[in-house]
């Protein structure tokens, strides 16, 4: 029984939630992920941990509503019951002895950014967070990140709706230039892995991304999850999710994670209008 | 029960297998084969000579008294035959519906001389079902030994998993079988599909191990939720039983076998079988149908997936193989099948690249084959004939080229000796390196077959008892 006992709306469309799954809660660490079916129907899909409680039993994940499966999971609520969860699945970030770093979290990425900054603090990382969305809106887990302890929280949004009026890039690259991080870890859409990864590239400065290629079962079974890296071919749910962000195509990750889009607009579209539901 | 008194064979030819019609089967996922109904079942079985010297038992992986079973079906007292295939094989409607028959007891039939062999597995089939019909409480239930306070953990819930798990009860073991998958069965589940393998089957099966006493505990990735070591140490188990299969795709490394349009045939046929994508979208899980679909490969994973494309919707499918027919290793009835539904058979042809517009699929180059000489083990091996490229149209492709060991329960288990493979090494009884742990079916032997898995897990709950006696004196 993966009984929801925390939900919290996050954003319009950005939903925290909480499930007991204490086996799993015991073994998770920063940067990996979880699969999980809604219900009977229901497809598999990968999420990565935000939070956990070992003594408490629970784990949490942050989702934004895009297709069918996080609609249907945004209308459950404390109480109800997930159909299955597993995990902790990928290989853990690399969180020790970085020195300077920064952690980039884009949109609902910050989620995920938000252990793998508290990881690297607590292990004594100088740790400089830059959070991008495109408005003031989609930002999340702010006050989160602010109780931390980092050297800095740099927020952009594309509008202007709070912190600068900028891309993540943009401070990125400033810390690049003062010379002011050894590593840098970035995680959420792929194009912004993407210009993350470019723009540390002329510095020579490592960078971590963590990948969110396309995945059905999550253990190495399926081969979906394939990315190219350095010209090889890994699996992103074994293999990953983290990679060396300078040897990634993601020209190929961002095509692979198309295949599906027809179908899932499809799916997202009727299941809308038979259960005529609330947004 | 004696064997069948002065019993006169009949001279009738092999009873053909009712089968529903290739055009109307190939566009659904109902079972193809239907099974004999009891006339045709005592006809075939009247056709075997009931020798003295059964020629045909040490054809079986598992060593099924198989004269002994069909004398039951001869004699009408199919719960007696259920109960001597019992003691054998756990899953006979499973076996006699997958086993490759040709290449096992059949061939060992002495009939098979003279041409027509018993037809030994639709038989085994007949009775498998015979007793999946009846209630529950009136099916053959292996008797559940007296309770020995020990417990046993089961990774996997595939055929050796499943073995394992129902011979250590009636040896009064407490068992936990822990499944990654959200669905218990292993390849039965999520790799063989509906229509030569239905569900139903497989959970009825699964159902009589949970009246006899299995726990299973699905979601539990052993290596990750839990280590193997933790199995023992944590959750109270004596001993581990890893059947955790050959999980992992493999793909060919040639160029663009990373487009759209291009599965492993395990992800194929999981989207298909476990996630249920021919019903999308009242299930939730998409799978691309192609129109033209290529599948690389000459085995029953090929043939599955070819067979699952054409019912996808697919307007032509083709099977691109290395070698030549003969060698394909796939069921022979299944190739029949293949290509009586209208799989293209494109044989001696090696892919060397694939092609693909915008992201996806729009072709895959072959080069033409052909055999030279035989190598050590005999077989005639393919040999490239120069200059001889060509394209065929496809926008999908799917890669059935086989499987690996799947390092993620090993790489927490440092103490497992391994195979320069990733295999789990086990003797014929499954014990491997680590004191208390067992491993059996594909993840020692690299893909084999349903029956050698169980053929594996069975032998393997004999050794952990013994093991586990010997460790309490
Ligand atoms: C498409 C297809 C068609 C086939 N057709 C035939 C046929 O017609 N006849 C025949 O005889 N054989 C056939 N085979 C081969 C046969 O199915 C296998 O040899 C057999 O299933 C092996 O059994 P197993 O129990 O060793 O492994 P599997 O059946 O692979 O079961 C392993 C189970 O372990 C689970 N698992 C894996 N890792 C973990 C982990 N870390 N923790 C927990 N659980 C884990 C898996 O999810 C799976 O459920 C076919 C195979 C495929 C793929
Ligand atoms: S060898 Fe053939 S004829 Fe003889 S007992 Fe076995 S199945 Fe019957
Ligand atoms: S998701 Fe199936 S192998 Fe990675």
């Amino acid at each position: 029984m993966f009984e929801i006992v925390h939900k919290r709306r996050l954003s319009d469309a950005v939903f925290e939630m909480g499930v007991t799954a204490p086996a799993v809660a015991r073994k998770v660490r920063a940067g990996q992920f979880l699969m999980l079916r809604v219900d009977e129907a229901g497809e598999r899909i990968p999420l990565t941990f935000s939070d956990w409680s070992a003594e408490e039993g629970w784990v949490r994940f942050v989702f934004m509503r895009v297709g069918k499966t996080t609609h249907k999971l945004s209308h459950l609520e404390v109480g109800d019951a997930l159909a299955d969860l597993v995990g902790p699945l990928g290989v853990p970030t690399h969180t020790e002895s970085l020195g300077r770093v920064a952690v980039v979290g884009g949109g609902v990425g910050a989620a995920v950014a938000y252990p793998v900054a508290r990881a690297m603090a607590e292990s004594g990382a100088d740790v400089t967070v830059i959070l991008g969305a495109r408005t003031k809106d989609l930002l999340v887990l702010e006050d989160e990140f602010r109780a931390l302890g980092l050297r800095e929280l740099i927020v952009t949004t594309d509008d202007g709706s709070a912190g600068r009026k900028d891309l993540v890039t943009a401070p990125l690259k400033e810390l690049c230039d003062a010379a002011a991080i050894d590593h840098a870890f970035a995680v959420g859409p792929a194009i912004m892995m993407k210009f993350c990864a470019e723009t540390t590239r002329p510095y020579s400065i490592p960078t971590t991304v963590s990948l969110n290629p396309i995945m059905v079962d999550g253990t190495g079974m399926c081969g979906a999850c394939r990315v190219s890296v350095g010209g090889e071919t890994r699996f992103g749910c074994v293999d990953g999710p983290d990679f060396d962000g300078h040897a990634v195509d993601f020209e190929e990750l961002m095509s692979r994670q198309r295949v599906y889009t027809d179908d899932e607009r499809l799916a997202d579209a009727e299941y809308t209008r038979e259960c005529s539901c609330r947004p | 029960m004696p064997p069948v008194e002065r019993h006169k064979p009949s001279r009738a030819p092999r009873t053909p297998m009712p089968e529903r019609e290739a055009a109307e089967r190939a566009r659904d996922f109902d079972e193809v084969a239907l099974g004999y109904d009891e006339e045709q079942a005592r006809a075939e079985a009247e056709r075997c000579l009931q020798c003295k010297n059964p020629t045909c038992i040490a054809g079986c992986p598992v060593n099924i008294d198989i004269k002994s079973f069909i004398g039951h079906i001869i004699d009408g007292d199919y719960a007696d035959g259920v109960a001597v295939l019992k003691e054998r094989n756990a899953l006979p409607a499973v076996c006699g519906r997958v086993c490759p028959q040709e290449e096992q007891c059949e061939v060992a039939c002495v009939l098979a001389r003279k041409g027509e062999p018993v037809a030994i597995g639709r038989l085994e089939r007949f009775l498998g079902d015979h007793d999946l019909a009846c209630e529950i409480e009136h099916r053959c239930r292996p008797t559940v030994g007296a309770d020995t306070g020990r417990s046993v953990a089961v990774v996997g819930s595939g055929p050796a998993g499943l073995a394992c798990a129902g011979e250590l009860r009636r040896l009064g073991h407490a068992v936990t079988v822990y499944e990654s998958l959200h669905a218990l069965g292993g390849v039965l589940t999520y790799g063989i599909p509906e229509f030569r393998l239905p569900k139903a089957i497989v959970r009825s099966e699964i159902e009589m191990l949970a009246e006899m006493g299995v726990r299973f505990e699905t979601d539990a990735v052993i290596g990750a939720t839990y280590t193997v070591d933790e199995l023992m140490d944590d959750l109270g188990h004596d001993a581990v039983f890893v059947a955790n299969g050959a999980g992992l795709p493999v793909f060919m490394g040639i160029p663009g076998e990373n487009l759209n349009g291009v599965y492993s045939a395990n992800e194929f046929l999981t989207r298909v079988n476990l996630m249920r994508a021919y019903e999308f979208p009242s299930a939730d899980t998409p799978v691309w149908r192609g129109r033209k679909v290529a599948v690389v490969g000459g085995g029953n994973v090929a043939m599955d997936s070819a067979r699952t494309a054409l019912r996808l919707g697919a307007q032509e499918v083709f099977l691109v193989y290395r070698r030549s027919e003969d060698e394909m290793p796939a069921r022979r009835e299944e190739v029949h099948h293949a290509r009586d539904e209208g799989v293209q058979f494109k044989m001696l042809c090696s892919p060397q690249e694939i092609l693909g517009r915008d992201g996806w699929v729009t072709g895959l180059v072959a080069t033409r084959m052909e055999l030279g000489e035989p190598d050590e083990s005999g077989r005639r091996s393919p040999v490239c004939v120069m200059g001889s490229e060509f394209t065929i149209d496809c926008d999908t492709v799917i890669m059935a080229i086989g499987t690996r060991a799947n390092p993620l329960l090993s790489a927490s288990t440092p103490d497992l000796e391994l195979s320069r493979r990733g295999y789990i090494v086990a003797d014929e009884n499954g014990t491997t390196s680590k004191p208390g742990v067992f491993a059996g079916g594909d993840i020692v032997t690299g893909s084999a077959t349903v029956i050698l898995a169980m053929g594996a897990g069975k032998k393997a709950a004999r050794a952990i008892d013994r093991w586990l006696d010997e460790r309490a004196r």
